[in-house]
């Protein structure tokens, strides 16, 4: 029996390819089939290395299994199941066989052993996961290029990064690495692209909200959580991880709070999420990294949650605006209490999933004496609280009657909804299961004392300071804008200066960005187009002209 | 009896049968020979393939007359290696012409394009095989000429420019190659590679052996058209008609690039030319240059076979940048680049000659959503973009991945970092394509069309298939070129 090692992944590639040929009834039933088998797969692949392979000279191991690979395709396998179901009524098969290969894929980079083998799948989400996207339609086709060129991009640089590593150690397998020589920085910065980090975070709020209410569900759940898997094994403990994971944090949540596109709010938070989770893997102690681990797992439950909700407010009313919506939870009430859930959830309240995996990383980090990062992180969660925990359900969902009246989405997306509700809460209520799983021994307890009150404290200033907002915000309704609620209806402070001067710089550096780029295309196009001088066809006499100069100069240098 | 005279049979089987074609003058008969020949031409490269691989090298004097006064004939690894490639472009080629070669030449043409494909194959196998430098010259004629002829058959007008453009460049190219062959001859006495090689040795330092390599260099990169000297080939690939695009974007190329070894591995040697002279910096940097300018040109072409023909040219600066790396795996990237380029983007221009077959044009904006309507065609030719672009499973990575390791072993891991982010700018042209072919709304007058015929559509998906299966189990092609490189870098002929 367990001679036989099938990759978990596999299955669910093999599987993507299958649905556009068969009948709608047959696709429902491998939608739902395919991720059980593979969570099955995943708890079936033995420790060590389970399978091997040669290819071109070298020793691969497409499939390793170990503690950290099962949490990571145990959540991976889940997630794939609550979005099949989900996603039962998505017309387009195209976009369900592009995520379950995207989905595959993910697992495969959790299983692969070898630095070749996450090159490869770390490649096909690349790829598979841009079609996800170019599956929403005309309009996700900007967006969809812009994040196909970005995860390209990242990919030569991992790959420069792999193929360095290979010629200067000789060694291809995929553990931690030291973060010294350019092969391991160029690794560890092609990790980081796919994590969000800066400087090239942008393409994810970009690009995921182009994706379809469904796709983003899927989105949000593998890329990133993928490069925290890998930094997780192949760089713990590495410092520069903790100031990228709070920059990260804070950076999250500064734009989500500016933004007024409810599923770009919810795009930032994952940035603000991993934020959490990079800089667990930069406090490296085994804490630290159960911690990171853990908060993957319940982050991938409760934002896929989150964007089911806001998935189902899309689908029924096909608006995404906080000032297009309010109000809903007249009909909708399934999703506004399953989205509520979702936003207790990720503001870490007591006695749901993120609080008992956000609290090991903020221990971890008082118990190692991180002062700084101690403080970020609270700051940061009350931040979080303000943005996914109140903003997103708030007005969407309450806040001014919009005067839309949809009934809540058909069955399988409630139901969906339902499945990782309870997850959130379960896990939240009986953390063990959760921590038997982790990589290293358990020895913690979330519901101390001290904690809960001191989250409670946290979650209700928080709580306070955006209901004092809100007053100020009443007067003014007929915003439109995305961003300038926040200061019209408040008298100027520091952290409304801050957000004007994000913003402002953010719209500068975005025209500037643009502009240079069209001036350099421009001249590139002038130069290299058919009509340009490089690009052109030369009169015949140019071209034998050229033919000269070449001889003479090789004439020249031959004879010096 | 047979066997001993593979050699030769190799080279004038396809002659023959150019000469019959040419008398009989009948579209009908002349096809049929020139399958038959193509065929043939496989099984005899195959078997040299084999017997140079379990023998080493063979030497065939013509004629009776014993090298080095005789020509002579002269196979091993490296040379059987590139008549395998050649024979085996133009056998899948062969199934494919008669359907794309109808709808694009006249009738009473079509018996003389047979002739020329058949003269080209002569050259390019010639010029392979033969172990004496005036003799390749006179094989890089014989294959020339015919190529002007196939290029100026193309239906449109611009065709005839590209034709004369490409027939006064490869002219003097082939001047100064034979200039080159002069002046190696005058100072050593002899046309035999072999000869050469040793009395060289003697000669060396002398001026007119310094002029004889510039006159080579510059004569063979115009033929292989190293950057600035491919401003003839686009054109000439371009207004071609798509079967013999294909062909010589396949093959001509590659076989100038074995000239090129042949001439500064196993002649003027390594040593000399890598030790006493600055030509590594010379080719590598008009190799990135390549690399580069040409993938930036590609990205704006308006003309889907204009901008395949600008990767062409990015390609072969992948395969001169191996030459100018010169180590064992550079050397290797080099030569199985040779066979994963033609296979690619043979494949290519199949799938375009399919395209051009039904809707009559290729321009970008004239494939708007062809991929619908001809699906079986450009999903093959997604997976050979894919190829071009390096993705990892197919030849186009293998390639890459030896040129990066050689890069990274001379020290210069710059170039192995420049080797991989050129592969993005072939991201861009290759996406361009898919978007306009997957993406678009088909236009009204794609709307009609039907997906190609099966006699096109299996070779192009046997080359497809080449392309992902050889990238997948690279142990032949990079097996046998790893050992052609090390013949090349040992100097031995």
């Amino acid at each position: 029996m367990s001679d036989i090692v099938i990759p978990p992944g596999l299955v669910l590639i093999v599987g993507a390819f299958a649905l556009p040929f068969v009948s709608l009834r047959l696709r429902n039933v491998l939608l739902l089939g395919l991720p059980l088998v593979a969570l099955a797969l995943v708890w079936m692949v033995p420790d060590g290395e389970a399978l091997r392979l040669s290819w071109f000279g070298y020793e691969l191991t497409p499939v390793r299994g170990d503690a950290l690979a099962r949490v990571f395709g145990t959540v991976f396998a889940l997630m794939v199941f609550g979005g099949g179901l989900y996603s039962l009524n998505q017309p387009r098969t195209l976009e369900l066989t592009s995520a379950y290969a995207y989905a595959g894929s993910a697992l495969g980079v959790v299983f692969a052993g070898d630095l070749l083998s996450v090159f490869v799948f770390w490649e096909l989400m690349a790829l598979a996961s841009t079609m996800v996207i170019w599956s929403a339609g005309r309009e996700a086709w900007g967006p969809g290029i812009r994040y196909a060129i970005i995860h390209l991009l990242g990919g030569v640089i991992l790959m420069a990064g792999v193929a360095g590593q290979i010629w200067t150690t000789g060694d291809i397998g995929f553990h931690a690495m030291a973060t010294d020589g350019w092969p391991r920085w160029l690794i560890l910065a092609g990790f980081l692209i796919n994590a969000g980090a800066p400087p090239l975070q942008a393409w994810l709020p970009d690009a995921y909200p182009a994706a379809s209410w469904s796709g983003m569900v899927f989105l949000s759940a593998f890329t990133t959580k993928t490069a925290v898997y890998v930094l997780m094994r192949g760089f713990p403990g590495a410092e520069i991880l903790l100031w990228v994971g709070l920059f990260m944090a804070c950076y999250g949540i500064v734009f989500a709070i500016l933004e007024n596109d409810m599923r770009r709010i919810l795009a930032y938070s994952i940035i603000n999420q991993v934020g959490f989770m990079v800089t667990g893997i930069g406090i490296g102690t085994e804490l630290a990294l159960n911690g990171a681990a853990a908060h993957a797992f319940a982050h991938i439950i409760y934002k896929a949650l989150l964007l089911m909700s806001a998935g189902s407010v899309l689908y029924m009313t096909g608006k995404s605006k906080c000032t297009d919506l309010g109000g809903l939870f007249r009909t909708m009430p399934v999703t506004t209490v399953c989205g509520t859930i979702g936003a207790l959830a990720i503001s870490a309240f007591p006695l749901t999933s993120g609080f008992v995996s956000k609290s090991m990383i903020n221990s971890a980090a008082g118990e190692e004496h991180l002062a700084v990062v101690w403080f970020v992180l609270a700051a940061a969660t009350a931040g979080v609280f303000l943005h996914a925990g109140i903003k997103f359900p708030w007005f969407v969902f309450f806040q001014k009657d919009s005067g839309m009246r949809p009934p809540d989405p058909p069955a399988n997306m409630r139901w969906a909804m339902y499945l990782l509700s309870a997850i959130c809460i379960g896990l939240g209520v009986f953390p063990q299961p959760l921590y038997a799983i982790l990589p290293y021994p358990v020895d913690y307890e979330p519901y101390t004392g001290s904690h809960v009150v001191q989250q409670l404290q946290l979650l209700l200033f928080s709580g306070l300071a955006f209901f004092l907002l809100l007053n100020a915000l009443k007067r003014t309704r007929t915003i439109t804008l995305d961003v300038d609620w926040l200061w019209r209806g408040l008298a100027p402070g520091p952290a409304v200066r801050l957000a004007r001067w994000v913003s402002a710089w953010r719209a500068v550096a975005l025209e500037r960005l643009g502009g240079s780029l069209t001036f350099v295309v421009g001249s590139l196009r002038r130069h290299h187009g058919p009509e340009g001088i490089v690009g052109g066809t030369w009169p015949t006499g140019v071209m034998a002209f050229w033919t000269t100069v070449l001889l003479a100069g090789l004439l020249v240098v031959y004879y010096i | 009896m047979i066997l001993d005279n593979l050699p030769a049979l190799q080279v004038v089987i396809p002659l023959v049968g150019a000469t019959i074609c040419a008398l009989i003058d009948r579209r009908r008969v002349a096809w049929p020979i020139a399958l038959a020949i193509s065929l043939v031409g496989i099984v005899i490269s195959v078997a040299l393939l084999a017997q140079v691989l379990a023998g080493g090298p063979i030497s065939y004097a013509m004629g009776g007359w014993a090298p080095p006064y005789g020509i002579e004939y002269r196979v091993d690894v490296v040379n059987a290696y590139i008549l395998v490639l050649v024979s085996v472009i133009g056998a899948v080629i062969m199934p494919y012409a008669p359907r794309s070669v109808a709808a694009e030449l006249a009738e009473n043409k079509q018996a003389w394009f047979y002739t020329m494909y058949l003269l080209n194959l002569t050259g390019l196998l010639g010029m392979a095989i033969t172990g004496d430098a005036f003799n390749a010259f006179v094989f890089l004629e014989i294959s020339s000429l015919s190529s002007y002829v196939m290029i100026a058959l193309g239906r449109d007008r611009r065709a005839l420019l590209a034709a004369y453009q490409y027939l006064i460049l490869g002219t003097i190219g082939a001047t100064f190659y034979v200039i080159g062959v002069g002046l190696l001859y005058a100072m050593t006495g002899t046309l035999n590679f072999v000869d050469m090689a040793e009395r060289i040795v003697d000669v060396e330092s002398s001026r007119s052996v310094l002029a004889a390599l510039a006159f080579l260099t510059v004569g063979i990169s115009l033929k292989l058209a190293l950057f600035p000297l491919h401003v003839w080939l686009p054109n000439a690939y371009a207004y071609a008609p798509s079967v013999a695009t294909v062909f010589l974007a396949s093959t001509a190329t590659k076989v100038a690039v074995y000239l090129f070894l042949r001439f500064f591995f196993s002649i003027f040697g390594a040593r000399f030319v890598y030790a006493d002279l600055p030509l590594t910096e010379i080719l590598l940097v008009l190799s990135v240059a390549a690399m580069f300018i040409a993938s930036i040109i590609a990205i704006f072409q308006d003309d889907v076979k204009r901008m395949l023909a600008y990767s062409s040219v990015a390609q072969i600066g992948y395969m001169t940048l191996g030459i100018g790396i010169a180590n064992l795996n550079g050397l290797t990237g080099t030569i199985v680049h040779l066979f994963n380029h033609a296979v690619t983007k043979g494949a290519l221009f199949m799938a375009v000659g399919a395209v051009v077959m039904r809707v009559g044009r290729h321009d970008l904006e004239g494939l708007a959503g062809i991929g619908r309507r001809m699906p079986v065609t450009m999903a093959g030719f997604v997976i050979a973009g894919l190829s071009l672009i390096g993705v990892p499973g197919t030849v186009g990575f293998v390639s890459k991945w030896y040129l990066a390791a050689g890069a990274f072993e001379s020290g210069a891991w710059l170039l192995s970092f420049l080797i991989m982010a050129s592969s993005f700018l072939a991201v861009v042209y290759v996406g361009r394509v898919v978007e306009i072919a997957w993406f678009r709304e088909p236009t009204q007058a794609v709307a009609s069309v039907e997906e190609a015929p099966l006699s096109l559509i299996i070779p192009t998906w046997v080359l497809v298939a080449a392309s992902v299966v050889f990238g997948l189990d690279a142990a032949f092609t990079a097996g046998v070129a790893e050992r052609a490189a090390e013949a090349l870098l040992a100097g031995i002929l």
